[in-house]
């Protein structure tokens, strides 16, 4: 073992190897490196983001969904009560309706037998006027017993 | 490769345990063996050097291509690394400094791939580099830890920079106040001194011996297994792969030691 002066010579080159580290190998590698940390951590950030932002918007359209039922619920009931309603008024109108047609069918019956009753009066009185004519003829003046056969029109 | 050719076991383990030196003339002994201060060996600083060039450079290409985005295979590696690192750096360091973790990337990579180069079986690349200059008694020591100079030569700088680092942190007064003070008080001054430097000196010393030891005392089995013959076959793979472990492992406690003499500096005790 004998020390000479190669350990003057190792130690430059060590002092070379240490500079080229120190100056082109570390700085470069360590900012890389750093960078790269960096952008991962800023990843996993945004994927945090993103997890939570989703679970906003599930919760936002389970509530939105259930406002539209809801709603829409809501909606059936009104027009099943709407649609009661017009029943029940067009049942109410059907009814007036027909009564005033009853009504009036039944007072034009009344008329039409009330205007029969006339005709067949008048045309009973001039039968019984002409029946009696004709047998009183032979036996009486109708001029005559024309008072009585006015009162008895009277009394049909 | 055994004993052959008249090489002897001892000469061949030797052989692989001798560096490849130069010096000056003045500094060589009748068998042009370099003695003294002022040698070089070229084979630790060569391969270090071209290893660390490589590594380096590929993962700074690597990194100014780096992108925030999806990384690509090289840059999701290289990430994977000096994350690992940082991770132990931010665990033990609690300190700021854009010093540390660079330095700590820096030793775990660089001693990382110096030490495997100890899986390469150990007469492939003494071979070539034999062939390539043409001289058959060429040493080449190729694992670069497994030469002192080179651990004490990156203890020493780290023992350097975590005094510098103390003080910058603490400032000059901070700094002598809590080495003549801690941990008996001022009374015992010069007691507290001493076993601040004891324990100052001790750091280095340990960190580069353990580093050396294991890598030498492996590349040793190695050489070992490799005088065997055939035999070698069935024992260099389970040494190889027990070995991975081995060249992690320094690597790491290297790297981790370091971070925690950088924060002991830059923390008051």
């Amino acid at each position: 073992m004998n020390i000479n002066a190669t350990l003057i010579g190792q130690a430059i080159w060590f002092a070379l190897f240490i500079w080229i580290t120190m100056k082109y190998v570390w700085p470069p590698l360590q900012k890389a490196m750093a960078d790269r940390q960096a952008q991962i951590a800023e990843g996993l950030a945004a994927a945090e983001r993103g997890k939570h932002e989703q679970e906003l918007a599930a919760k936002r359209s389970a509530d939105a969904l259930r406002e539209a039922k809801e709603k829409s619920a809501e909606f059936v009931a009104q027009a099943e009560k709407r649609a009661q309603q017009i029943v029940e008024e067009a049942k109410g109108n059907a009814k007036v309706e027909a009564d005033k047609i009853v009504a009036g069918a039944k007072a034009e019956i009344e008329q039409e037998v009330e205007r029969a009753k006339q005709q067949l009066r008048e045309r009973v009185a001039e039968l019984a006027v002409a029946g009696a004519e004709k047998i009183l003829r032979k036996e009486i003046n109708a001029s005559v017993h024309a008072d009585m056969l006015g009162a008895l029109k009277q009394d049909l | 490769m055994s004993a052959e050719g008249g090489l002897t076991t001892t000469g061949y383990i030797q052989h692989h345990l001798t560096n490849l030196a130069v010096c000056s003339d003045a500094a060589k002994d009748a068998a042009g063996h370099c003695h003294g201060f002022w040698t070089f060996h070229l084979d630790t600083l060569l391969v270090s050097g071209v290893l660390g060039l490589v590594v380096f450079g590929l993962m700074a290409m690597l990194a100014s291509k780096a992108t925030a985005g999806i990384p690509s295979g090289g840059q999701n590696f290289v990430e994977m690394v000096v994350g690992l690192v940082d991770q132990q750096v931010r665990d033990t360091f609690h300190g700021k400094s854009a010093l540390v973790t660079p330095l700590a990337i820096t030793i775990f990579v660089w001693v990382f791939v110096m030490n495997a180069m100890d899986l390469i079986p150990v007469d492939f690349l003494p071979f070539i580099a034999q062939k390539v200059t043409g001289n058959e008694h060429l040493p080449f020591k190729f694992v670069p830890t497994t030469d002192p100079n080179l651990t004490f030569g990156m203890s020493i700088s780290v023992f350097l920079i975590s005094l510098f680092m103390g003080l910058k942190v603490k400032g000059l007064g901070h700094f002598m106040h809590e080495v003549f003070t801690v941990p008996f008080g001022a009374k015992l001054a010069p007691v507290n001194f001493l076993f601040r430097v004891v324990e100052e000196v001790a750091r280095p010393i340990s960190l580069s011996l353990r580093l050396f030891g294991n890598m030498y005392a492996g590349e040793m089995v190695f050489i070992l297994i490799a005088l065997l013959g055939l035999y070698q076959l069935p024992l260099a793979l389970p040494w190889e792969l027990f070995h991975i472990l081995i060249i992690t492992l320094q690597a790491f406690v290297f790297m981790m030691l370091t971070i925690v003499y950088m924060s002991m500096a830059a923390e008051s005790h």
